[in-house]
């Protein structure tokens, strides 16, 4: 344990700690109402969301993960970077039209969009439920970033109080207080945590790409030292189109699914206007290239050769690959710097924890509590139902991290991703489209749900990709895209025909 | 050629909203090593420039409409 790096990080902990809860006095609002604790009253400006949604969108999980998968595989965990390319040309085009309809209906979820445009109870359910269950295993893996840092921080996981020895006490502490500031503060916490995370993140990541490879002798020398299978994808064959088929799928699936997380529609449908929603799609990929950058620190974590090192061996044996970047900073950075960065990592988790609680909370009490349980709830009653929502769904995230093996998380996340696609014919075409059906569209998510499942389970759920064969070609494909093409076949088609039977009994009587 | 020029112009303007995918979804076509820039290979280095150029292409439709 070095004193100087636990206490830098402490230090920043504890002050983002007080942000969290001052932040509910700043732009005040009547925290009592539902839009204010869990939109923050759409008052952020382009700036405010630039924040909030960098911190939002990429999360500690993706800066810790994706150089992982950089350093273990190679080529193939470069796929965040077309994906976070593609995400914005789609929020440009989607997400200004789903902001004014929100904005002037009043609606908070995804779901309350789909329960206006539709008039289906039964359809905004599906899509709230899909939301929720999708976040909740993301949730917990925002804890697995955090618990690296710690660990790497060399904190002892257990602590003994008052003579118990308590497991996993550090994690539980960080908890205990996101859970309390964000209860109190609701959206305003981690917006302005986010502001101090990224300024964190942007100094580390801007240090990193020039010190250490001006450590380790440049960047042609980090990438002559990636073995040369792993520094590109296999090209492919004439029967099988191979990895740049799964490739160029799971940037695209990732980038449509991204969009229709509830925390994602939540971070943009706080803003203060169209006009920050659509600044934001072009200002955003400043964070693209950091995580771009990021992704690279994977090959550098190879070029330092801190696998072999003895003083990372208990590291990597008990988080694995994950545990590639910060043993690259310890190895590289002194110590103080060291506590900036992992500070930068572990509020880089807080963030993202905060707003889908947040997300969850509002999904669960407008389109499950006042929809089912009770339609006449007041105000108050519906920001308190969300508030404690926001509690459990957390406390559900932890409980998960710390009994549960992290491979499980992983799953259900990987999982998470191939179900919240299937929701995007009734959140973004129902924009565009005046024929879909509602009952076609609900046909249409089961089977999506369905067929996406089987296809990540024909692997038992190791890998999201599953090689479809279309006449005698094998294409591998991220399964959450293949079985939204069967979603989107289905909803349409059968809109088609239930519309027409629709009109005729109309025009009948 | 009597069509008014301000209806064309947003229409192409989101036309280009379609390159970044022309750009990254054709893999082969950046899946290698030469030409490689300051050490760096095609394949990294050609994707990282794509998310300035990706934000590029949304400044003439963001200007465009916003009258």
């Amino acid at each position: 344990m070095n004193p100087v790096a636990v206490t830098i990080f402490v230090a920043l902990f504890a002050f983002v700690t007080l942000l969290g809860f001052g932040a509910a006095r700043w732009r005040r609002g009547d925290l009592t109402h539902l839009h204010e604790w869990g939109l923050g009253g759409r008052r952020f400006g382009t700036l405010v969301t630039w924040f909030l949604l960098g911190g939002d969108l990429y999360t500690a999980y993706t800066f810790v993960a994706v150089p992982a998968l950089m350093f273990g595989a190679g080529a193939v965990g470069f796929f965040a970077v077309p994906y976070t390319v593609l995400v914005y040309p789609i929020l440009f085009a989607v997400f200004p039209k789903l902001w004014a309809v929100a904005h002037e209906k009043g609606y908070v979820t995804a779901a309350d969009v789909v329960r206006g445009r539709f008039d289906s109870r039964m359809l905004a359910l599906a899509v709230a439920v899909t939301g929720i269950v999708a976040t909740m295993p993301y949730i917990a893996l925002q804890l697995v970033g955090m618990e690296v840092v710690i660990a790497g921080l060399g904190i002892p996981m257990t602590m003994t109080v008052g003579g118990v020895a308590v497991p996993d006490a550090p994690l539980l502490i960080a908890f205990v207080v996101l859970a309390a500031y964000t209860y109190n503060s609701g959206l305003r916490a981690p917006a302005m945590i986010a502001v101090v995370k990224d300024a964190l993140l942007y100094v580390t990541v801007l240090v990193a790409v020039i010190v250490i490879p001006a450590e380790l002798g440049g960047y042609a020398k980090i990438f002559a030292s990636v073995d040369a299978k792993s520094l590109l994808l296999t090209p492919s064959t004439p029967g099988n189109l191979g990895a740049p088929s799964a490739y160029a799928t799971l940037a695209l699936g990732s980038a449509l699914a991204l969009l229709l997380y509830p925390h994602s529609v939540t971070g943009l449908l706080s803003a203060s206007s169209v006009k920050a929603v659509k600044r934001n799609a072009v200002i955003l990929p400043a964070y693209s290239f950091a995580l771009g950058l990021i992704a690279l620190l994977g090959f550098m974590a190879v070029a330092a050769g801190v696998k072999a090192l003895p003083e990372f061996a208990s590291g990597f044996k008990q988080f694995g690959n994950t545990f590639a970047v910060p043993a690259l900073f310890l190895h590289a950075f002194p110590a103080w710097f060291v506590g900036i960065a992992f500070a930068a990592i572990a509020i880089g988790a807080l963030v993202p924890a905060a707003i889908m609680s947040i997300a969850c909370a509002n999904l669960f009490t407008r389109n499950i509590y006042k929809e089912f349980i009770a339609p006449n709830a007041s105000h108050k009653a519906e920001s308190q139902v969300a508030k404690i929502v926001s509690l459990v769904v957390k406390l559900g995230a932890l409980f998960f991290i710390i009994e549960l093996p992290t491979q499980y998380a992983i799953q259900l996340q990987l999982l998470g991703g191939i179900w919240i696609i299937q929701t995007l014919p009734a959140v973004f075409l129902g924009l565009y489209l005046k024929r879909l059906d509602p009952t076609a569209l609900l046909i249409g998510w089961a089977c999506g749900i369905g067929a996406g499942t089987w296809m990540a389970a024909q692997s038992a759920f190791k890998t999201s990709t599953y090689a479809l064969h279309v006449f005698g070609l094998t294409v591998p494909c991220y399964a959450a895209l293949s079985s939204l093409v069967l979603n989107l076949a289905v909803a349409l088609a059968l809109s088609l025909v239930l519309g027409s039977k629709r009109q005729a009994t109309h025009s009948a009587g | 050629m009597n069509e008014p020029a301000p209806k064309r112009g947003p229409r192409l303007s989101w036309l280009l909203l379609l390159l970044p995918f022309a750009a990254m979804l054709f893999v082969p076509f950046y899946n290698r090593v030469e030409p490689a820039f300051l050490g760096i290979p095609f394949f990294y280095w050609y994707q990282l420039l794509w998310i300035p150029l990706g934000a590029l292409v949304l400044l003439p439709a963001y200007l465009g409409d916003r009258r």
